[in-house]
């Protein structure tokens, strides 16, 4: 049986990982490398293990075995090959497997680097991730096992591994089907990023209990994470892009992020993560904050566990939910344990951390950060306190309630202000000390172009004061950013002869670090248009109209053609409307807004037809149809100005943080000069 | 007599004039029905009774539509966006309201973030107190050593040391 086998290897390889934890602590403790040794063997162990599991799911998905209750839930004959593929994270217990996947590999990837000068984190960095691997394994094994099939018995039809007594295997001729929600290209890719920026997560912060541990805490840990954690940061920002790119392409209501609960479980390590990037700076260049450094991974792990709970369990909805799923408690169970150990661990070695410089000025690029670690902090408060409460609520009272937009937007809107604003002048200040006076000479020419822009929207009509504050704070941020790149440009062309373009070029490539970070800061610029041009400026309208009719908004003219109703072989029923797009008289062709009804599952999905440009979104949704649809049909339009600049941004800051991350060459040269001093290599350098 | 006539032809004149205009205004408001765009209006402030955290305005399912159909019927009886909502409020709990009645223990999510964030700026400022009171005291190793003559051009400074740092590896 092939899933005996793939179940086998997720029992083998947690007992695997129990193995490496025990070995692992044993030879840290008695300082016996080959116990240590045996258990970095088992760490490489896990990974060639879970994928056996692993690709014996997708066997299993690809060749309809129905009889598994899994597979019977995410996959059904008419599905195309790369779905019945994806269909791994699709479901519950698959994407706990595919998580502790990408984690070991994550891990073994770690494990396998040069440990030299910092063997003796090594033990512990796999004692984290293997309890990590084997927590989520033992989910898997004990509560939602993907592997369950279908037994029917005189009690009726139950879900188990092993055969119930007097029970008869069922084998269903065909699957449910994977949600049709999931059956979409941004599908395929969202849930892996999330799942990789998770995971990378958890190897700085396996280094960070590791320096906990073995008392070495100066800046080591962050140093050789440093490039984790970016990785991590990527991964997650695409997971949350992607997140969004999704839901305005399939959700169908006009928008990119909702504040739903699944939303905002992602978001907010995202958030304790974009705090961390930034304050371990400061100890690496000022050796300050260390405890407020470890306060930050800690509680990043705490939400990566906890956000990875929440995208998949739905637990949210209500407490019932909760009590009824058996993960429920184990998850909360194991975050506390983690993040109450961590907190010890932290406790215990509190005096080691102390700072080894003091801050100077309010104005110098630390205390700007720690303002900036602030309002990060702010904003996850008020995420999760607006995720938690409905919980709360219900627990104490027995009343539902729901928290979303108007409570995360009013109380975020200012914090988020505060960070664009802190973008743009903490590059200005030094690290140590900056004064009014020094920041102010660098300021005043970015800061006087943005007043212009000011003068240019208020000239040209706008009038609403969200937007002419977003759109000031966007100029100042860009112009800031933009000013420092190029004075430096020129002070280098300057210096060295070299034309502008190679001047940019070599400087961006002798600190990547700091450029890397600009480009990534504005990349976050160009989102911030995007996200005010949606927010403050998108209009709606719906109506009802029969063939040739139209209906106006912002100067766009959507005319009804046609509506055609037909079942296509993968099960579903597809209602296609026709209609023509002008604006101003000139045609810019037609949408095919379309509901898509899933006979299966019984679900319809609203896919807009859009026509999108740099300047503005027309997006339109097929609400309803008369039985003659010529007859009418129901539109919703809606009008996004400016939301293509949001994926624009992204792009630019993947491109910003892979510039930030990119792996040194420099240094490898700087080795090779060593091996090889006075040959030729060194004039190969200069 | 005359009067009497008189009066009777005021008198109905008067009726005929307020039943008209009384049955005008009746006509009137069911005549032309809240479009979409007002339904959605409120719609937009309300939330699905029955899927979780999707706006009533944008949810697919067919008991939304009637749901968005009953805002359509009170808008035309001319009631307010507040009736309405206070109206689904109490008829489907508080979960279909956008956020949380500022009322009993939902106040705990209106003060528990902005407790945290002043907790977060306490902290922040006793931190700057300590170093400013630091900076003050004679520890003789104020701000790293500046060039002098140009502070303007601090960052460039520190864009050339760099340079210089990489021409020497």
């Amino acid at each position: 049986m092939v899933a005996n086998f793939g179940f086998g290897a997720l029992v083998i390889t947690f007992l695997v990982s129990l193995y490496g934890i025990g070995a692992a602590i044993y030879g840290a403790r008695r300082a016996q490398p080959a116990w240590v040794e045996s258990a970095r063997l088992a760490m490489l162990l896990t990974f060639p293990l879970i994928t056996l599991s692993a690709l014996t799911l997708i066997y299993l998905l690809l060749t309809g075995h129905y009889e598994i209750s899994f597979v019977y839930g995410v996959t059904s004959s008419a599905m195309p090959f790369y779905l019945k593929i994806t269909a791994l994270w699709g479901g519950q217990a698959g994407s706990l497997v595919f998580w502790s996947w990408l984690m070991s590999a994550f891990a073994t990837a770690v494990t396998l680097r040069k440990w030299d000068r910092d063997h003796e984190f090594l033990p512990w960095v796999i004692v984290v991730a293997l309890v990590t691997v084997a927590f989520f394994l033992a989910l898997v094994i004990f509560f939602e096992n993907p592997f369950n099939r279908f037994w029917s018995t005189a009690s009726g039809q139950v879900e188990a591994f092993f055969q119930p007594a007097n029970s008869v295997a069922i084998f269903p001729s065909d699957g449910r089907g994977l949600n049709p929600l999931l059956r979409h290209p941004g599908m395929i890719i969202h849930p892996p990023m999330l799942y990789l920026g998770f995971v990378s997560f958890v190897i700085p912060f396996s280094f960070a209990i590791a320096a906990l541990v073995t008392g070495r805490t100066d800046d080591r840990w962050i140093r050789l994470t440093r490039r984790w954690t970016l990785v991590a940061w990527l991964f997650l920002s695409l997971g949350l892009v992607l997140g969004g790119r999704w839901a305005y392409d399939v959700l169908g209501w006009g928008g990119y992020w909702g504040w739903d609960p699944v939303e905002i479980a992602a978001f907010m390590p995202w958030l304790t993560g974009t705090a961390f990037l930034h304050s371990v700076m400061i100890q690496e260049k000022r050796g300050l904050f260390k405890r407020w450094n470890m306060v930050l991974i800690i509680l990043t792990y705490s939400l990566v566990i906890f956000g990875t709970f929440l995208t998949r369990s739905g637990v949210l909805s209500s407490v019932h939910a909760f009590a009824q799923s058996a993960i429920g408690p184990m998850f909360f169970g194991f975050i506390g344990l983690t993040f109450i150990a961590s907190l010890a661990l932290l406790l215990y070695r509190w005096n080691d951390l102390q700072a080894e410089g003091q801050m100077h000025s309010m104005l110098s690029r630390e205390s700007l950060f720690l303002f900036n670690n602030l309002f990060f902090m702010g904003i996850l408060a008020v995420c999760f306190a607006g995720v938690i409460f409905p919980l709360v609520s219900e627990l104490f009272t027995g009343q539902k309630v729901t928290v979303n937009a108007p409570y995360y937007e009013r109380a975020t809107g200012p914090l988020f202000i505060g960070l664009l604003f802190l973008m743009g002048i903490a590059p200005l200040s030094a690290w140590g000390h900056s004064t009014i006076k020094t920041i102010g000479k660098a300021v005043w020419k970015p800061a006087l172009a943005s007043f212009v822009v000011l003068a240019a929207l208020i000239i040209t009509g706008m009038r609403s004061i969200g937007a002419l504050i977003g759109f000031w704070l966007v100029a100042f941020t860009a112009f800031i950013t933009l000013y420092e790149y190029g004075r430096a440009v020129v002070a280098r062309a300057r210096r060295t002869g070299e034309s502008l373009p190679a001047s940019f070029w070599h400087l961006a490539g002798r600190n990547r670090r700091r450029y890397g970070g600009y480009t990534i800061h504005l990349g976050i610029v160009l989102m911030a248009i995007g996200i005010i041009g949606i927010e403050v400026f998108q209009v709606e309208t719906q109506g009802t109209i029969k063939a040739g009719q139209s209906i106006n908004l912002s100067g766009y003219q959507v005319t009804y053609r046609q509506l055609d109703e037909f079942d296509l072989p993968d099960g579903r029923n597809v209602a296609r409307a026709v209609v023509d797009i002008s604006r101003d008289g000139k045609s810019l062709g037609q949408l095919f807004p379309r509901r898509d009804y899933y006979y299966a599952s019984q679900q319809p999905m609203t896919i807009p037809g859009v026509r999108s440009s740099m300047e503005d979104d027309l997006y339109v949704i097929l609400v309803d149809w008369k039985p003659i649809s010529a007859d009418g049909a129901t539109f919703k339009v809606y009008h996004n100005p400016l939301v293509n600049w949001l994926w624009l941004g992204s792009i630019w800051l993947i491109f910003g943080t892979l510039v930030a991350a990119w792996p040194d060459k420099d240094k490898e040269t700087e080795r090779i000069v060593i091996a090889a001093p006075g040959s030729a290599v060194r004039q190969t350098i200069s | 007599m005359k009067t009497n006539a008189l009066r009777l032809l005021v008198i109905s004149c008067f009726l005929a004039l307020t039943l008209g205009l009384a049955s005008r205004a009746a006509a009137q408001e069911p005549a032309p029905t809240p479009s979409d765009d007002e339904v959605n209006r409120v719609a937009k402030q309300l939330f699905c009774p029955v899927c979780e955290n999707v706006p009533l305005d944008v949810c697919p399912t067919q008991a939304c539509a009637e749901w968005r159909e009953l805002i359509r019927l009170k808008l035309s009886q001319g009631w307010s966006d507040q009736q309405i909502k206070d109206y689904f409020a109490l008829q489907y709990g508080d979960r279909v309201l956008a956020e949380p009645p500022r009322q009993g223990l939902n106040w705990l999510v209106y003060i528990l973030p902005p407790v945290v964030f002043l907790g977060g700026v306490a902290l922040l400022v006793s931190v700057l107190r300590r170093m400013r009171a630091r900076a003050a005291a004679p520890t003789p190793a104020p701000a790293p050593p500046q060039q002098p003559g140009e502070p303007e051009d601090e960052y460039l400074r520190r864009v050339e040391e760099e340079l210089k740092r990489a021409e020497k590896s």
